[in-house]
C-alpha cells in the first residue's frame, strides 16, 4: 500500500481546473477571452491570479480597474481561504472546469448588499497574505505545541514556509512543516487539533473550538467525535439518508479516520485541518 | 530492534510478559502453578515455583536445540575373519570415545531429562574430514592411536568408524522442571538470577545462573549452553556469610546481599572462570539500615534498603566491580532489577507497581526519573470470575507463609496504621501484643465480609522475609533454622518443633496462635481445594508468619475489590528486554508527560486496530486518486498557475582542495535547484573558494552526481561528492561541515536534490544493485537496462547510487525483491521494503517500514612486548621497535585511553579486553610470540621468540534506522537468495545461511510476500562452512573454513535441503573464502585475492572439472542471473589516486564465452560489498554482426583482460 508521505503529495499537489470569465458588466475595448488555469488547492487565490489579472487587463481601460475579485454564482470568495476550501464549500459536484467570474469594480450591487465582505476581499498585497498565512501557522502552534515549536524556529524557517507555498515547493516547504507535525511520543498527538469546520446554510463564517486528539480515557479521537461535539447535525441519524457530506481536500473520509492522522496529512499549509460540510447533492 | 519481553510476576504468582511493542500484559497461560521469582535472559526465562523447584522456559526459536552424541566403532584386522570386533586385550573398547578411554556402547546413552527426545536412530557418518568415505564409513590407521586416514592401506591394522544420533530439546515455550540434584541440595531455593552472556563469545545460549538456597547458600548452575540449556549441575559456592539474594548482570559482575545486610562482590569472574574466585564485602549503603536487594547490569549496581530507598553506586566497571560510592536516589522501591543495557525496572514499594527508569544511557547510567508502566493486562477484562478462582489457588499454593502472612498484615494495620509498604513487619518477639489483636480480628473477618479473605498472597515473600527478620540474632536464627522446615514437604522435625501432619510446617510452642486454628480451617475448608492448603492453614503460626511475613498488602484491608483497581506487582526481571534509550515505548499511555519533543511524525501510537486503520485510509488514498483523475487528468493542458523558479540553499563548509599540498580550506557551498523546461527538476552545485587571493568557483550538475557518500571520522564531519569523471579521477569532491547535524541537512537535502533530476522516488525497484562500503553505509542503485547490453554498456561510472538508512556488513537480494543483510555483529536483517532512514527525515524517507537498528563490533588495539635476559618481557622496546601500544601494523600508537570509537555514532559499550579469538592462536593470557616484529606470530613460546603481543578488544555500539528488521536469533555470516524469478509472490524462495558457528541453514517459507521467512532447517555438515551461494537449477555451492568448495548435491523445489555435498578441491595451494553462482557461472575468490571460474559446469555435471584464473586482486564477488559478473577490486588506478575496494563490472560475457573479457571500473574505493543478483532485466538485443570480431570494446577506462586489475 502507499506511504502515507504520498497523502501529504496528493494534497499539496491537488489542483483545480478553473476557467476564468469577465463579468459581463465590466468596460472592454474588445471581447476578453476566457483564461484556463489550474489552481493549487492549498494555495491563496491573489497568490495564484497574477496571470488572470494581466490577461484582462490587456482588454481593459486603465480608469475603468479598481481592484480585481472573484465571484462564483453570485458568492464573492474570499481571499484568506485556501482555494480548495472555496471550491469545496461552493462549487464541489458541479462541471468542471470551475467556472469563476473575474470583477475589476466594486460597484455591483450583490457587493453592496454585503459590505462586510469588502475588507474580506480587499488584499492589497501579497504580503497580507503572508501575514495572514503565518498568523495562521502561530495560531495552530499555539493549539498543537502551545507555540513552542514556531517561538523555537528562526526568522528563516518562517520565511521558507512561506517561500514554499508562494513558489509551490513542496520539499522546501515540508523541510519545515515537518517539525509543525512532530509530537512527544508518549502524548499520542498534539494538544489539541487546529480545525475549521465551514458550512455553506449558515453565516457564521465557521465553527473553531479546543479538542482534543484523545480522550482523557485515552481513546482515539476520530472525525466523527469531532463533528458529534461541534455540529452533530453534519452526522447521518440511523436509517436516514445522508444530508450532509463532510468534505476535506476534495475526498470524504470515513467517520472513523483518527484525528490526529488527519491532522498531520490533511491539514492546509497553513496547519489548519479545514472540514466543509454541505448538503448531499439531490439528484 | 526486534520485539523483546519483560518479565513479571504478580502478586499472586501469575507470571506475565509485556512486549516491547505491545500494550498490554500478557500473562503465561502455560504457567501450571504460580511463581516466586523470575529471571530472564533473551533466549529463556527461569522462575521458582511455589513448590520450590525451579523452572526454565525456553522460547522457542528457528533453530532447534539439537545434540549431537556420537560414539565410535573400533575393529582389528586379523588374518582370519580380516576387520572384526576382535581386538587385543590392549585395545580400546569395542565402542568408546574419540580418545577410546571411555567405554561407550550405544545403549549407554540416556536423555538427559524428560524434556528432550531422540530426533531418530543411531547411524554410520558416512563422511570423513569433509570428505565421502568409500563406504561404512571407516577410516583406517595403523594402530590404536594414530592418524586415520579415509583410505585402507597395505598396512592398516585398525579402522574406526563414528556413529551419530541427534537429541532434541522439546521443552520449547513450556515451563519445564529442571531435575533436582537428589544428593547435594538440602533446602529449597529462594531466589535465582541469570546473567553472564557477555562474559565471552560462546553463542548465544551460555549462561551464569546463581541461585540462593533458604539456608543463605550459593549455588552455581555448570554448563548452561545452547546445545544444554538446561544445565548439567549445581556447584556451591562458598561464602562468607549468609546470602538472601544475587543478582547477576550479563557481564562480569556478581552482587549479593547478606543476611547482615552488607553486600558481596564476586570477583575474578572471567572468560574461563565464570564462576569467579572469591568474593569482596561492600557495606551497606547506609549505615543503620542494612540493604536488602541489589541488581546489577554491566556496568551499574542498585540496591535498596530496608527503608525502601534507592541507590546507585558510582563507578562500577569489570576492573573495579566494587564501585566507590553510594548516591541515593529518589523512589522508594521493594524491588529493583537491571535489564539489558543498563536499563532499571523496579517495583514501587507503595503502588506495587513496575516502574521503568527513564533516560538511562551509556553516558548517564543513573538515568532520570521513574515512570510508572501502566498498561492493561490481558485478565483485566475477565477478572471477576476467573482471577478470584486463581487467587484462591494461590493462596493454597503459597501454603503456610500465605496465611499467615495475611494475618500479620492484617493485625499490622490495626496496630500501626498507616505503615503499608513492605518493608515495615512484624518480628514476633517484639510485638506479642499484635497477637492477641490478631485473633478477634481475624475471627470477625472472614464471616463479615467473606471477600476480605483475598489472600494478601505474595510472591516474593522471601524479599519481605529478610526484611522481617533483621532484628536481634536470636529471632533471625531461629526464623532460619525453622525457614526449610516451613517450605520443605517433607520435613525433618526441628528442634523440638511440633511436626504437622501433611505438609510438616512446624509450629513453636511458645507461640500462642492456638484458638485461631479453627477459624482458619473453616474457612478454608470452605473454599480450599486441596489437602494442602487445609493442613496449611491449621499450623499457621506466628513463628512463620514473622519468618516469612513481609508485604503488608492494603488492598485487602482497605477495598477488598482493589485487586482490579491496578496489578500489584511481585518481581519483575528485564534480562531479556531489549530496551534502550532510543527505543520508543507504548508502555506509558496513561501518563502525560511535556518534557520532551520526540521527532516522531511517525508515531500513531493509536490504539486503533490494524482492520479499522486499513478501512480508512484505504478510502482516502482511493478518494485522493479518484480526486486526481475527477480534477486533473482532463485537464493537464491547462497552464500551472504558479511559474517554478530557482531556489538557493546556501552555506559554509571546508573543502579538500584539488591542488597541492592538499588540505581542507573554507568554501562557501551553495545548491541551486530550479525545474527543467519538462517540468523536471534539477540543480547545480556550487563551491566558491579564494585561490591566491582570487575568488573562483567550482562547480558539478546535479544531475552528474553519482553518488554522495558520508566519510565520518572522528576529527571532520565530511562527505564526498562523485560525478562519472570524478570516479575515474578517484578523486571525488570533498567537503566537510562544521556539525554532524549540518552534514546531515546537507546530505538529506542533496539526495533529494539527486534523485528528484533523475526522477527517482521511493523505495529500491527489485532489479536494484545493492552494495556497502567499509563504513557499514547501505547504497542502492538502479540497473538502466543496457547495463549488461552488448556490447556497448552503461559505463559502471555513470551508475547512480543512493543511499539507504541501516548499518550492514553482508548484503544479498533477488530479482523478486527479497533482501537480506547481516551486521557487524553477524545480526540478520530482512528488507521491508521501505527507504530512507538514518538521517534521512521527512519525506526522503518512508515511514511505515523503518526501524530502529543496533550494530555492534570490535575496536582492536595490540598490546607489544620484548623480551630481554633480565626481566624476561616487559614494555620496554628497542629504540627501533613499534609502539607498545599500537594498531594492527604497528605504525600509529593507539593505548586504551586514546583510541576512540570509529566515528560519534559509535559508543564504547564494553571496556577493553584481552581477545583470544585471533588467528594463529594464543596462551593463557591472550599472548602470541614471533621472533622479531613484524613476523608471523603463533600461539606459544618457543626458544626463538623475542617479541610478543596480545590484541585488545573493546565494543563499539551504533544506534541506527532502516528499512530492516530483525530476524532472530541464529547470528549469520552469509547468507544467499536463489536469483531468478519466482512464478508468484507465494512461491518459496530457496534462501540458504551459513551461521556465526559455520552450520549450513536453509530458511523455509520465504516468499515476496513474507521475505523474511518462518524457520532454519539444519542441514548436516562436518565441518564449519563460510561463504554459500545458490545459483539458478537450485545448485548450490559453499566454501568450507578450511578453503575447500562443496557442491551439494539433489536441490530442488520437493528437496530443498538437498541430501549430500560433494567435495571440490580448492585450485592449488589456495584457500577459498567466497563463492558466488549465477545461472550457469560459478565465481569464487580466494584467500590471495585471485577470482576463479569454474570450467565444465554442466547441467549432467554441475560439479564442473577444473578452476580457471581470471583476474587478482579481488576481494569479492557477484555472478547475478544474467551471468553478469561484478566483483570488488583492490589497487585500482586512477588518474589522480589509487583506491582500494572498487566496484567493477565483467564486460564482454556472452553465452558462449562466459567468462567476460575485461573489467569496467565504477564507484570506490572503501567499497565492501556488492550484489547483483538481482538485476534479472535481459538487456535490449542489438544485432551488429561486424562488431563482434572487434576488440577490443570501444568502452572507456577499461583494460583487456583477466590481470587487468592489477597495477
Amino acid at each position: 500500500m502507499a506511504d502515507d508521505k504520498d497523502v501529504l503529495r496528493d494534497v499539496w499537489f491537488g489542483r483545480i481546473p478553473t476557467c476564468f470569465t469577465l463579468n459581463q458588466d465590466e468596460v472592454t475595448e474588445r471581447e476578453a477571452e476566457p483564461y484556463y488555469l489550474l489552481l493549487p488547492r492549498v494555495s491563496y487565490l491573489p497568490l495564484v491570479t497574477d496571470k488572470v489579472k494581466k490577461h484582462f487587463l490587456k482588454v481593459m481601460k486603465a480608469e475603468d480597474v479598481e481592484e480585481m475579485w472573484l465571484e462564483y454564482e453570485g458568492t464573492p470568495l474570499k481571499w484568506h481561504y485556501p482555494i480548495g476550501v472555496l471550491f469545496d464549500l461552493h462549487a464541489s459536484n458541479t462541471v468542471l472546469p470551475w467556472s469563476i467570474t473575474v470583477h475589476f469594480k466594486f460597484f455591483c450591487p450583490l457587493v453592496a448588499k454585503k459590505l462586510q465582505y469588502r475588507d474580506l476581499l480587499h488584499c492589497t498585497s501579497n504580503s497580507v497574505i503572508e501575514a495572514h498565512f503565518m498568523s495562521s501557522i502561530k495560531e495552530a502552534d499555539a493549539l498543537k505545541h502551545k507555540s513552542q515549536v514556531v517561538n523555537d524556529m528562526q526568522k528563516k524557517d518562517h520565511k521558507q514556509l512561506w517561500m514554499g507555498l508562494q513558489n509551490d515547493k513542496f520539499d522546501q516547504f515540508w523541510a519545515i512543516n515537518r517539525k509543525l507535525m512532530e509530537y512527544p511520543t508518549e502524548e499520542g498527538g498534539f494538544r489539541y487539533i487546529p480545525f475549521r469546520i465551514y458550512q455553506t446554510m449558515s453565516d457564521r463564517p465557521f465553527i473553531q473550538k479546543l479538542f482534543r486528539p484523545v480522550s482523557p480515557e485515552g481513546n482515539v479521537h476520530t472525525l466523527g467525535d469531532l463533528l458529534k461535539e461541534m455540529y452533530p447535525a453534519a452526522l447521518p441519524n440511523d436509517g436516514e439518508q445522508k444530508r450532509y457530506q463532510v468534505v476535506i481536500h476534495g475526498i470524504e473520509p470515513l467517520l472513523e479516520t483518527p484525528l490526529q492522522w488527519l491532522s498531520e496529512h490533511l491539514s492546509h499549509p497553513d496547519n489548519f485541518l479545514h472540514i466543509c460540510v454541505i448538503p448531499t447533492p439531490t439528484d | 530492534m526486534p520485539v523483546s519481553l519483560l518479565w513479571a510476576v504478580d502478586v499472586y504468582g501469575r507470571v506475565y510478559s509485556l512486549s516491547t511493542a505491545g500494550q498490554q500484559w500478557e500473562q503465561c497461560r502455560d504457567a501450571q502453578m504460580e511463581f516466586k521469582r523470575v529471571t530472564a535472559a533473551q533466549q529463556c526465562c527461569w522462575g521458582i515455583a511455589c513448590d520450590n523447584n525451579i523452572y526454565l522456559n525456553v522460547h522457542a526459536s528457528d533453530l532447534p536445540v539439537r545434540y549431537q552424541e556420537e560414539t565410535y566403532e573400533n575393529q582389528r584386522w586379523n588374518p582370519v575373519d580380516g576387520f572384526s570386533d576382535r581386538l587385543l586385550p590392549s585395545d580400546r573398547w569395542q565402542l568408546s570415545d574419540v580418545t577410546g578411554l571411555q567405554h561407550q556402547p550405544l545403549d549407554n546413552f540416556r536423555l538427559p531429562s524428560s524434556s528432550w527426545e531422540w530426533e531418530g536412530d543411531w547411524y554410520v557418518d558416512e563422511n570423513f574430514e569433509g570428505e565421502p568415505t568409500e563406504k561404512e564409513g571407516w577410516s583406517y590407521a595403523i594402530d590404536f592411536p594414530a592418524t586415520y586416514t579415509k583410505d585402507k592401506k597395505w598396512n592398516s591394522c585398525v579402522r574406526r568408524r563414528r556413529w551419530l544420533r541427534y537429541r532434541r530439546y522439546k521443552a520449547m515455550d513450556t515451563w519445564a522442571k529442571i531435575p533436582s540434584q537428589q544428593t547435594t541440595l538440602p533446602d529449597p531455593f529462594s531466589d535465582i538470577s541469570c546473567g553472564g552472556w557477555e562474559i565471552n563469545e560462546e553463542p548465544r545460549g551460555r549462561l551464569s545462573l546463581w541461585a540462593v538456597s533458604l539456608q543463605g547458600k550459593v549455588w552455581f548452575r555448570e554448563g548452561i549452553y545452547h546445545h544444554n540449556p538446561e544445565g548439567s549441575l549445581w556447584e556451591e559456592v562458598p561464602l562468607p556469610g549468609e546470602v538472601v539474594q544475587i543478582s547477576c548482570g550479563p557481564g562480569d559482575l556478581v552482587w549479593a546481599v547478606l543476611w547482615e545486610g552488607q553486600l558481596i562482590v564476586r570477583e575474578g569472574i572471567g572468560r574461563d572462570c565464570p564462576k569467579g574466585t572469591s568474593w569482596a564485602m561492600v557495606d551497606s549503603p547506609s549505615p543503620d539500615v542494612g540493604a536488602t536487594h541489589v541488581a546489577v547490569g554491566v556496568n551499574v549496581v542498585w540496591a535498596l534498603t530496608k527503608d525502601n530507598k534507592v541507590w546507585f553506586r558510582r563507578g562500577v566497571n569489570s576492573h573495579n566491580p566494587c564501585g566507590s560510592g553510594w548516591i541515593s536516589m529518589v523512589g522508594e522501591m521493594i524491588m529493583i532489577n537491571v535489564g539489558l543495557n543498563d536499563q532499571v525496572l523496579a517495583i514501587g514499594s507503595e503502588d506495587r507497581a513496575v516502574y521503568f527508569r527513564q533516560g538511562v544511557t551509556s553516558s548517564e547510567l543513573s538515568g532520570k526519573t521513574w515512570k510508572v508502566i501502566s498498561v492493561p493486562r490481558d485478565g483485566d477484562r475477565s477478572h471477576s470470575s476467573a482471577s478470584a478462582h486463581s487467587l484462591q489457588s494461590a493462596g493454597c499454593y503459597f501454603c503456610g507463609e500465605v496465611r499467615a502472612q495475611s494475618l500479620v498484615s492484617d493485625v499490622e494495620s490495626d496496630t500501626e496504621k498507616g505503615s503499608t509498604d513492605g518493608a515495615s513487619c512484624i518480628i514476633t518477639s517484639s510485638s506479642p501484643e499484635s497477637f492477641v489483636d490478631a485473633p478477634t480480628e481475624h475471627s470477625d473477618q472472614p464471616i463479615e465480609t467473606p471477600k476480605s479473605r483475598i489472600p494478601k498472597v505474595t510472591s516474593d515473600s522471601f524479599i519481605s522475609e529478610l526484611v522481617s527478620d533483621r532484628g536481634p540474632g536470636k529471632t533471625s536464627r531461629e526464623v532460619r533454622s525453622a525457614g526449610p522446615a516451613v517450605l520443605e514437604e517433607e520435613t525433618i522435625p526441628l528442634e523440638g518443633e511440633v511436626k504437622a501432619p501433611d505438609v510438616g510446617v512446624s509450629l513453636s510452642p511458645s507461640q500462642s496462635v492456638g484458638p485461631l486454628d479453627p477459624q482458619w480451617s473453616n474457612v478454608d475448608l470452605e473454599e480450599a481445594q486441596g489437602q494442602q492448603a487445609q493442613t496449611g492453614a491449621v499450623v499457621d503460626t506466628a513463628d512463620t508468619s514473622s519468618l516469612s511475613s513481609v508485604a503488608t498488602f492494603t488492598l485487602a484491608m482497605e477495598d477488598p475489590y482493589g485487586v482490579d483497581e491496578h496489578p500489584m506487582w511481585a518481581w519483575v526481571s528485564g534480562g531479556g528486554c531489549s530496551v534502550d534509550s532510543h527505543t520508543q515505548l507504548n508502555w506509558f499511555n496513561c501518563s502525560m508527560n511535556t518534557s520532551s519533543m520526540v521527532q516522531s511524525v511517525q508515531s500513531m501510537s493509536l490504539s486503533v486496530t490494524p482492520a479499522q486503520t486499513a478501512a480508512w485510509r484505504k478510502q482516502i488514498f482511493e478518494q485522493l486518486s479518484e480526486r486526481t483523475k475527477r480534477e486533473m487528468d482532463n485537464f493537464r493542458h491547462y497552464e500551472q498557475a504558479i511559474e517554478q523558479s530557482v531556489w538557493v540553499k546556501k552555506g559554509t563548509m571546508q573543502w579538500w582542495r584539488d591542488w597541492k599540498p592538499h588540505k581542507w580550506i573554507d568554501v562557501h557551498f551553495a545548491l541551486e535547484q530550479f525545474s527543467g523546461p519538462e517540468g523536471n527538476k534539477d540543480g547545480i552545485l556550487f563551491i566558491y573558494y579564494n585561490f591566491y587571493e582570487e575568488k573562483k568557483y567550482l562547480h558539478a550538475f546535479v544531475n552528474e552526481v553519482t553518488i554522495l557518500v558520508p566519510v565520518l571520522n572522528d576529527s571532520k564531519h565530511s562527505f564526498a561528492i562523485y560525478t562519472p569523471e570524478r570516479t575515474k579521477q578517484r578523486w571525488p569532491i570533498r567537503l566537510s561541515a562544521a556539525t554532524e547535524l549540518e552534514m546531515h541537512d546537507w546530505l538529506a537535502l542533496l539526495s533529494v536534490s539527486c534523485c528528484d533530476s533523475r526522477g527517482i522516488q521511493g523505495p529500491p525497484s527489485k532489479q536494484a544493485i545493492w552494495s556497502i562500503t567499509c563504513k557499514g553505509d547501505i547504497f542502492v542503485s538502479e540497473p538502466s537496462l543496457s547495463l549488461e547490453a552488448m556490447p556497448y554498456p552503461t559505463p559502471c561510472d555513470q551508475m547512480f547510487w543512493r543511499q539507504v538508512g541501516g548499518h550492514l556488513r553482508v548484503v544479498e537480494c533477488n530479482s523478486i525483491g527479497i533482501v537480506w543483510g547481516i551486521g557487524y555483529d553477524h545480526t540478520a536483517w530482512v528488507y521491508t521494503g521501505g527507504y530512507g532512514g538514518g538521517f534521512f527525515q521527512g519525506l526522503a524517507s518512508s515511514t511505515d517500514n523503518i526501524y530502529t537498528q543496533v550494530d555492534v563490533k570490535n575496536v582492536y588495539i595490540y598490546e607489544n612486548q620484548r623480551w630481554n635476559p633480565v626481566t624476561g618481557y616487559t614494555n620496554r622496546g628497542l629504540p627501533t621497535d613499534r609502539y607498545m601500544w599500537s594498531d594492527a601494523s604497528g605504525l600509529h600508537e593507539c593505548t586504551k585511553t586514546n583510541m576512540k570509537p570509529p566515528s560519534p555514532h559509535w559508543t564504547w559499550v564494553s571496556d577493553w579486553t584481552i581477545d583470544y579469538s585471533v588467528s594463529g592462536g594464543t596462551d593463557k593470557e591472550g599472548w602470541q610470540y614471533a621472533a622479531d616484529f613484524p613476523a608471523s606470530y603463533h600461539g606459544h613460546k618457543t626458544m626463538k621468540d623475542f617479541v610478543r603481543r596480545r590484541r585488545w578488544a573493546r565494543k563499539c555500539k551504533l544506534t541506527t534506522t532502516g528499512p530492516w528488521q530483525e530476524v532472530p536469533p541464529i547470528p549469520l555470516s552469509d547468507v544467499t537468495i536463489l536469483p531468478c524469478a519466482a512464478q508468484s509472490s507465494v512461491d518459496v524462495v530457496p534462501l540458504w545461511a551459513i551461521s556465526n558457528k559455520g552450520d549450513v541453514l536453509c530458511r523455509l517459507g520465504v516468499t515476496a510476500l513474507t521475505p523474511a521467512g518462518s524457520s532454519w532447517l539444519h542441514v548436516g555438515t562436518d565441518q564449519p562452512f563460510k561463504s554459500i551461494s545458490i545459483g539458478a537449477a537450485s545448485q548450490v555451492w559453499a566454501i568450507a573454513r578450511d578453503g575447500s568448495a562443496f557442491y551439494r548435491g539433489s536441490v530442488s523445489s520437493q528437496s530443498p535441503a538437498g541430501d549430500c555435498w560433494y567435495h571440490i578441491p580448492s585450485p592449488s595451494k589456495q584457500k577459498l573464502k567466497q563463492v558466488s553462482v549465477g545461472r550457469t557461472s560459478v565465481y569464487t575468490v580466494d584467500e590471495n585475492g585471485n577470482l576463479w571460474y569454474r570450467q565444465g559446469v554442466t547441467p549432467s555435471y554441475p560439479q564442473g572439472s577444473s578452476w580457471e584464473h581470471i583476474s587478482n586482486n579481488v576481494r569479492k564477488v557477484s555472478a547475478g542471473p544474467l551471468d553478469q559478473v561484478w566483483i570488488i577490486a583492490d589497487k585500482v588506478q586512477g588518474s589522480h589516486s589509487l583506491s582500494c575496494g572498487t566496484v567493477c563490472h565483467r564486460l564482454g560475457v556472452q553465452p558462449l564465452e562466459p567468462k567476460g573479457q575485461s573489467w569496467d571500473y565504477g564507484i570506490g574505493g572503501g567499497w565492501d560489498h556488492i550484489t547483483v543478483r538481482g538485476n534479472s532485466m535481459e538487456p535490449p538485443r542489438v544485432h551488429l554482426p561486424s562488431l563482434t570480431e572487434r576488440t577490443p570494446l570501444p568502452v572507456r577506462n577499461t583494460e583487456i583482460n583477466s590481470s587487468a586489475v592489477g597495477c
